[in-house]
């Protein structure tokens, strides 16, 4: 079972499978224990486009769109702190994602922002969800991370290498797209896009300055 | 330690703590807005958001992974002693700070697209020069500006006719498309003047006015209003994720304009709006306007 609820959160636990996530929906705060890896343009690139097979097994795991602030403590040996990472625009790796999940077979995206249809597709067709972590909290994500267990494709730099790491209640994490291919930023935008025009509406009627 | 290597100094150590704090107003701000929200995501959301502030003062570290390309508006009087060195000193702090903080390294030269490895390079960190005749005071507004608040950035000219309805649908536009990925709740800067550098540099200056200031002029300041409530109800709240509030203020800043042309902009601070202020005399006594206890 790769679902715990500890003190009220439901917390997903590496590995997960498809199955864990079916009652998982849009909407839904849950955190991460176990392996998370930081992945981001160029490795999407690397493992779609080059066909290359990628160096950390993220298969039933979790993928961070992220390029974080990492301190070497004994990187001869491959030891690495990790002080800072918040997530990067999700939007980016869109063209790569339904490939990119097809092929490594990972089951936990976290971003930031929105994914279109290339990701819920791939959530929908193999048992994915796409999940954001807010947006400027750097240390409290930090925090959760244990221990970076190896660092791969170091030739990319600092922010785009894939760090692997170790995570305990990773999160909170709020489900963008679930295992069904529903998408919430897609849903909410048509009520924004509404609720836009309304106030265009109105707050021009008060502001005929040129008369 | 030399005047120069005094002024370097305080810069950077303030640049650093900026990073690490953000200012009063935001707080405050930040403290009004998260008691508005009645919805279990927007309150996780904000929890997240203070814990963070909490956890980087206590681990003494950058509180947002971005610590941006950094920004300084200057307000330099005449008779300011160190005129002459400001601009290096502004550029030798920025590197001192980028070490010392640590601060991400954010400045890729154009063209020949490399990052230079310490935050500064040609033309950065920006510095915009007020001169302030007969003053020997110097006012420096320290801003870092980040990727995802940086990108919504727009401006255009819109022909009279638009008016300021087309204004509005301007700056309304731009929160449901970009806005909403910026980090709300965001501080929305709208320049209206002739042209687009003008309008563009005002709307970023705008940034840089106290959350809830307004213009002093009566129809501008009523306008900050409307788009402020505006902005709210359409309801793209915390992380544009859904709720009551997605903006911390709107500040309008304008000049006059060709009768034929309304140059208008958008800029915005997210909700980490890591802006400083503070104030040098000629012997360079300091007084830190934006964070509350902080002296050099």
């Amino acid at each position: 079972m790769s679902v715990e609820i500890r003190d009220g959160k439901k917390i997903l636990v590496t590995p997960i499978s498809a199955d864990d996530l079916k009652d998982i929906k849009i909407g839904d705060i849950v955190y991460l224990s176990g392996s998370l890896t930081t992945c981001r343009d160029v490795a999407h690139r690397r493992v779609v486009e080059e066909g290359r097979e990628i160096p950390v097994d993220v298969r039933n795991n979790a993928i961070l769109h992220a390029g974080p602030i990492i301190r070497p403590i004994d990187p001869d040996n491959g030891k690495f702190e990790m002080v800072s990472v918040g997530p990067t625009t999700s939007m980016r790796m869109e063209k790569f994602e339904y490939d990119f999940v097809k092929i490594t077979g990972v089951r936990v995206i976290v971003g930031k922002g929105g994914m279109k249809e290339n990701t819920s597709n791939a959530c929908k067709d193999f048992g994915a969800i796409h999940c954001v972590i807010p947006a400027g909290n750097a240390v409290v994500a930090a925090v959760c991370v244990e221990e970076i267990v190896k660092a791969e494709w170091r030739d990319l730099g600092m922010p785009e290498t894939l760090w692997n790491c170790r995570v305990k209640e990773f999160g909170p994490l709020i489900v963008s797209i679930d295992s069904q291919g529903r998408n919430y930023f897609e849903e909410k935008k048509i009520e924004y896009n509404r609720k836009k025009d309304e106030q265009i509406a109105k707050i021009s009627e008060q502001v005929k300055f040129i008369k | 330690m030399t005047q120069v290597e005094k002024m370097t100094d305080i810069i950077a150590k303030f640049i650093g703590h900026t990073a690490k704090k953000l200012p009063d107003d935001v707080i405050a701000k930040l403290t009004e807005l998260r008691a508005k929200e009645d919805s279990p995501m927007a309150k996780v959301i904000y929890d997240t958001m203070f814990r963070n502030q909490e956890l980087a003062v206590k681990l003494d570290r950058p509180s947002c992974q971005d610590t941006g390309v950094l920004q300084f508006w200057v307000k330099c009087g005449t008779k300011f002693p160190l005129i002459d060195d400001l601009e290096a000193l502004l550029k030798e702090a920025v590197i001192k700070a980028t070490f010392e903080t640590p601060l991400r390294h954010n400045s890729v030269e154009t063209f020949d697209e490399y990052n230079t490895g310490k935050n500064v390079g040609k033309g950065t960190p920006t510095v915009w020069w007020d001169i302030v005749p007969h003053s020997d005071k110097c006012e420096i507004y320290t801003y870092m500006a980040g990727g995802g608040c940086t990108l919504p950035g727009y401006a255009m000219v819109l022909m009279p006719g638009e008016g300021y309805e087309g204004v509005t649908k301007f700056v309304l536009d731009r929160m449901t498309t970009y806005g909403l990925n910026a980090c709300p709740p965001l501080l929305v800067g709208v320049g209206v003047a002739t042209s687009v550098e003008t309008a563009a540099l005002l709307s970023k200056k705008a940034l840089m006015r106290p959350i809830g200031s307004h213009n002093p002029n009566e129809c501008a300041a009523k306008m900050e209003k409307l788009l402020e409530d505006g902005i709210n109800a359409i309801g793209l709240g915390p992380q544009g994720m859904g709720g009551n509030c997605a903006v911390m203020g709107v500040n309008i800043e304008n000049t006059a304009r060709h009768p034929s042309a309304i140059g208008v902009a958008v800029n915005v601070g997210c909700w980490s709006h890591r802006r400083g202020h503070i104030i040098f005399d000629k012997d360079l006594n300091c007084e830190v306007l934006s964070h509350s206890g902080v002296k050099f």
